[in-house]
């Protein structure tokens, strides 16, 4: 069996008296493609900010390749190489596209901000192999013909692979795509999870992805996980989650 | 190398510019001379303020304060004893400081250290908050710091203030110094650490998750900030040749953020010719405050007034212009050859109802 990328044993999430996430398992092998599904508020999100750690959980623990990272900070867990896309799009505004993904690289650059700021040689080679590389993941979607434009000009759907794109610039082994078809057609979502197949295989990727329509993450995923009210109601591969019963009762009621 | 156009208009400018200085300083009478080092002066704050508002996206309200620290450790260092035996007459100075003196260049780089250090001490726990919150602990801060230095009179001569400073801050000091500050700022915000400030304004959870360390890069921020401010406040000391803490209130800092606001938060060339633009009209426009004659009615002398036309052009700024003068752009000749054609354009525009009519 391969390894074992990201792992969750036993994660709750507390707000106050609400649980947003009680006692998530998970586990996501390498290069595995594994969905996230559930209705509104059952607590996907939450269950993403605990393993980026922008959340602390209020009890169990979260492991990226066997090691503890429960409590890290986001930008160490990001380090580690674990990068995420946001629900509502999160791209820095003012930055044309190009910086944007050059952002994500920053990591990757890291010479010193005395090396940086007198433009040394060494701070040169990186910074002209990070834009390179950047440029070079704008065009595998796409963007390279807008790169010097500013990131909000794009349309929406751009917009939401630029994020993905910035993901990657990172250099991670594993990404957290929240909600990467969000508002988009039934077309566009199909390409979108045709791309991340596509990424997955080139870049060597472990993904982990919420959607919120069954339908589209159901031709990609390998596995998956359905959250209702924080409680992971079932998991397995696609094809029996349609079949659950549990499943169909979330998200369609009970009589 | 073959140089570009712009590049040798940008350095035949630098030269034009060079030489202004140096027959401004052997012609210009002392007033001119000392509104012109007082632009450099301000070019140096409203970078610095600059730097944590408009690249950063932290709102802070407290320069003053980092300037008085500048100002006041700089100006102990370079008064000799007996300047200080004068000054401190009420209360004696304490015995270490007071046979110590040090040259101008080292002591206005320890003042921005100190500067520099307060800015990190205070900035280590303040830069948790954000945004209105932010600037009122910046405030609060600043205000805190000009008290301690108001009670503290074995060291600081308290309100009494220190007089007679040896005046070290001539027009090439400040504007040397203007155009270091400058170029440091410039370089770092063009390589990655500029884009990881950028990404923390425009974004922080965003930049968090992409790996920017991002409470780092706000301390950073803040510090360098601070020590730049530390830096401006000893010239402006220098200058003067007198600083007391009631130099350091909240005003000083209004005047600095109004610089920032009109030239463009993010933008270094904007905040330049802001600093150096408002600086001129602070002095030119004290018309407006003493007594005017028209021919129907005279007014008595209105004190302030002259800010009222600040106040105005900050308005119309806001509510055209929201992102300032130069709005987050950087100054570049091109931008000047598009406004030159734009205005020709609109040159013709009005001429040709006129002319096209007789053809």
């Amino acid at each position: 069996m391969s390894e074992i990328m990201l792992s969750t044993h036993g994660v709750v999430m507390k707000f106050g008296g609400l649980t947003a996430v009680s006692d998530l398992n998970i586990e996501i092998a390498k290069n595995e493609i594994v969905g996230l599904i559930g209705p509104n508020g059952a607590g996907k999100t939450t269950a993403f900010n605990v393993i980026t750690g922008m959340y602390n959980p209020t009890s169990g623990t979260v492991s990226y390749r066997e090691k503890n990272i429960t409590g890290y900070k986001p930008h160490s867990i990001t380090e580690l190489g674990i990068a995420r896309t946001f629900q509502n799009i999160r791209l820095f505004k003012e930055l044309t596209v190009l910086e944007n993904v050059l952002v994500g690289c920053h990591i990757g650059i890291g010479t010193g901000i005395f090396g940086a700021t007198l433009h040394l040689p060494a701070y040169r080679k990186k910074e002209a192999e990070a834009r390179a590389f950047a440029m070079d993941l704008l065009s595998q979607v796409g963007l390279e013909s807008v790169a010097r434009e500013k990131a909000t000009s794009l349309p929406y759907g751009k917009q939401r692979r630029l994020e993905i794109v910035r993901a990657l610039a990172a250099r991670p082994t594993t990404l957290l795509l929240d909600e990467p078809a969000a508002g988009m057609n039934p077309q566009e979502s199909r390409e979108l999870m045709d791309l991340i197949h596509r990424l997955r295989d080139e870049f060597d990727l472990t993904i982990f992805l919420i959607e919120h329509h069954m339908q589209v993450v159901m031709g990609v995923c390998d596995h998956m996980y359905v959250l209702d009210y924080g409680v992971t109601i079932a998991h397995g591969d696609p094809a029996s989650i349609q079949k659950n019963q549990k499943v169909i009762e979330a998200y369609l009621g009970v009589e | 190398m073959k140089l570009t156009k712009n590049y040798r208009y940008s350095i035949v400018a630098l030269v034009a510019f060079a030489i202004f200085l140096v027959l401004a300083n052997s012609f210009f009478d002392a007033f001119t001379l000392r509104v012109l080092n007082l632009c450099a002066i301000y070019v140096i704050l409203a970078l610095s303020l600059n730097l944590l508002n408009g690249f950063t996206g932290l709102f802070s309200l407290g320069h003053s304060g980092f300037m008085a620290v500048g100002a006041y450790v700089c100006a102990l260092l370079t008064m000799p004893p007996e300047l200080k035996e004068m000054n401190y007459f009420l209360v004696p100075i304490v015995p270490f400081l007071k046979n110590l003196t040090l040259p101008f260049i080292p002591a206005l780089l320890l003042g921005g250290l100190a500067a520099a250090f307060v800015g990190f001490l205070i900035g280590a726990p303040v830069l948790r908050l954000k945004d209105d919150y932010l600037a009122i602990a910046t405030l609060g801060f600043s205000e805190i710091i000009r008290v301690l230095i108001t009670n503290a009179q074995t060291i600081t001569n308290g309100a009494q203030g220190l007089k007679g400073l040896p005046r070290f801050a001539t027009t090439y000091a400040v504007w040397i110094t203007a155009g270091l500050v400058t170029l440091f700022m410039a370089l770092p915000l063009r390589s990655s650490y500029g884009r990881a400030m950028k990404a923390v304004r425009d974004d922080e959870l965003a930049a968090e998750a992409m790996g920017v360390n991002v409470f780092k890069v706000k301390v950073t921020s803040f510090t360098v900030s601070s020590f730049i401010a530390g830096v401006g406040g000893a010239l402006l000391g220098h200058m003067i040749t007198t600083i007391d803490p009631k130099m350091f209130t909240f005003l000083l800092t209004f005047n600095i953020l109004l610089i920032v606001v009109l030239g463009g938060t993010g933008s270094i060339s904007g905040s330049v010719i802001a600093a150096i633009v408002v600086t001129i009209l602070m002095e030119a426009l004290r018309f407006l405050d003493e007594p005017m004659n028209f021919i129907f009615f005279r007014t008595e002398g209105l004190p302030g007034l002259r800010m009222v036309v600040f106040s105005l052009m900050l308005m119309i700024v806001v509510i055209f212009r929201q992102r300032g003068l130069m709005g987050g752009k950087e100054f570049s000749w091109d931008m000047l050859r598009e406004a030159g054609a734009a205005l020709a354009r609109l040159g013709k525009k009005i001429r040709l109802p006129k002319g096209g009519r007789n053809v």
